[in-house]
């Protein structure tokens, strides 16, 4: 098998996460789209939605990721967002209520972030 | 005591309340500063990623771009002005609206129209002192930006670059910012944000001299670079905002450094002149005493014959 990819998530103020993984599954604007090393240069643009990375050591890291991008290359993955967030980071009722509260509002960006964030909490 | 005397223990007694409030001042400034340093590097795997994929893009494919591509003839242009919103820095905000200045009257001399864009409260006052066209500003988070903010600031200069300039568009954005050199040093800086010279940003971005892969761009290089360049452009003036946050809290540092200094002299001058002035006094007693003393002993020594 080739090396693992050298990943790293990266949102506006801070560096979210990085390290090594053997598979990243993320969300583009045209598709569902998984990365294993030793995959074709790529940059993609990314919707919001949750992240899976697969780490080298059989763990399982997913984040809420919302809008940015993908890229890679040389075995190594960046992804850009302007927030993201580790799912174990995310606080589910908070993120419920606010799902609620934006659905009285009828806000759809409101009401997108906090389904994101509640998809990335049910995935860990 | 005498009144002379009083007069400058009452300075004295100011100028250390002064010298403490600067020296306070000083301090909460250093702490500043260290985390607005802090918040500038967080911020730079981001920026640096970011320019990585827009060289990638730029130099990748062969996509026109109204961001990437220069007017022809080139008429309207915005310039941002970074301030603070509030004063004791020194000569912090004059440099940056002394920079703005120059680089207004350069494009006016070119022939462009400038729109200026203003950060900060000092920068605003200073315009609307003269009475010049201000055609946005914002304030209220200049000591501690975070993206939200960055994104606010950027929102209309976008908005603007990708209207016609017949419209009200314009063709280039240029930034005025502090550039954070040192904590002794900060410069006021301008620079070109759009349209953008691939090859600056290339250059910057390629230290090391790699060679970019061809990339495949997901859904194509046009939709990649619409998405790219915005972003691009929202942090460099994130970055720009926090250079501006963090050269500010070091020009206070030092412009509260040299108040408290200039206090501790002000104060030996004082007590060294309130010193004078109670030996004075004593010697005025003295010699009052030995007069009276004398003038009682002639007069004695005058009744006694």
């Amino acid at each position: 098998m080739a090396a693992d990819l050298h990943v790293a998530l990266v949102a506006a103020d801070r560096e979210v996460w990085s390290g090594e993984a053997t598979l990243v599954v993320a969300r583009t604007t045209s598709g569902d789209i998984g990365v294993m090393p030793g995959h074709q240069p790529l940059l993609g643009v990314l919707e919001s939605g949750p992240v899976t990375i697969r780490t080298s050591d059989g763990g399982t890291v997913v984040a809420a990721v919302h809008g940015g991008f993908i890229s890679f290359a040389d075995n190594k993955l960046s992804l850009l967002a302007e927030i993201a967030e580790l799912s174990d980071e995310i606080d589910v009722q908070r993120a419920e209520r606010e799902l609620e509260r934006a659905k009285a509002e009828g806000d759809a960006h409101a009401e997108r972030r906090a389904d994101v964030r509640l998809r990335a909490a049910a995935g860990r | 005591m005498g009144a002379q005397l009083r007069v400058y223990k009452r300075r004295i007694r100011s100028v250390t309340a002064t010298k403490k409030i600067t020296k306070a001042m000083e301090m909460i400034a250093a702490s500043r500063v260290v985390k607005a340093q802090r918040k500038v590097a967080a911020s730079t795997p981001y920026a640096q990623e970011l320019t990585r994929a827009v060289t990638a893009v730029g130099t990748g494919s062969n996509t026109k771009h109204p961001l990437t591509t220069e007017a022809e003839n080139p008429t309207r242009a915005a310039v941002l002005l970074l301030t603070s919103d509030r004063g004791l820095a020194g000569a912090f905000n004059s440099n940056a609206i002394k920079a703005a200045e120059r680089l207004t009257e350069r494009l006016e001399r070119e022939g462009r129209e400038v729109d200026t864009y203003i950060v900060g409260r000092r920068g605003l006052a200073h315009y609307n002192f003269r009475e010049r066209k201000v055609a946005e500003s914002f304030s209220g988070f200049t000591d501690e930006p975070s993206y939200a903010d960055a994104k606010k600031v950027a929102a209309p200069l976008i908005e603007a670059i990708e209207k016609e300039t017949a419209e009200g568009g314009v063709d280039e954005l240029h930034i005025v910012y502090t550039e954070f050199v040192s904590m002794m040093t900060q410069t006021a800086a301008d620079s070109r944000l759009l349209p953008l010279s691939l090859e600056e940003v290339a250059q910057e971005s390629k230290a090391k001299d790699e060679i970019l892969p061809l990339y495949d761009f997901e859904p194509s290089a046009e939709d990649v670079l619409d998405a790219l360049l915005p972003r691009y452009v929202e942090s460099r003036i994130y970055n720009a905002l926090l250079q501006s946050a963090a050269s500010k809290h070091a020009a206070t540092r030092r412009a509260m450094k040299s108040a408290t200094d200039n206090a501790g002299e002000l104060i030996n001058t004082l007590s060294r002149l309130a010193n004078a002035a109670r030996q004075a006094e004593i010697t005025q007693e003295i010699s009052e005493i030995v007069g009276g003393a004398s003038a009682l002993a002639d007069a004695t020594a005058g009744s006694d014959n």
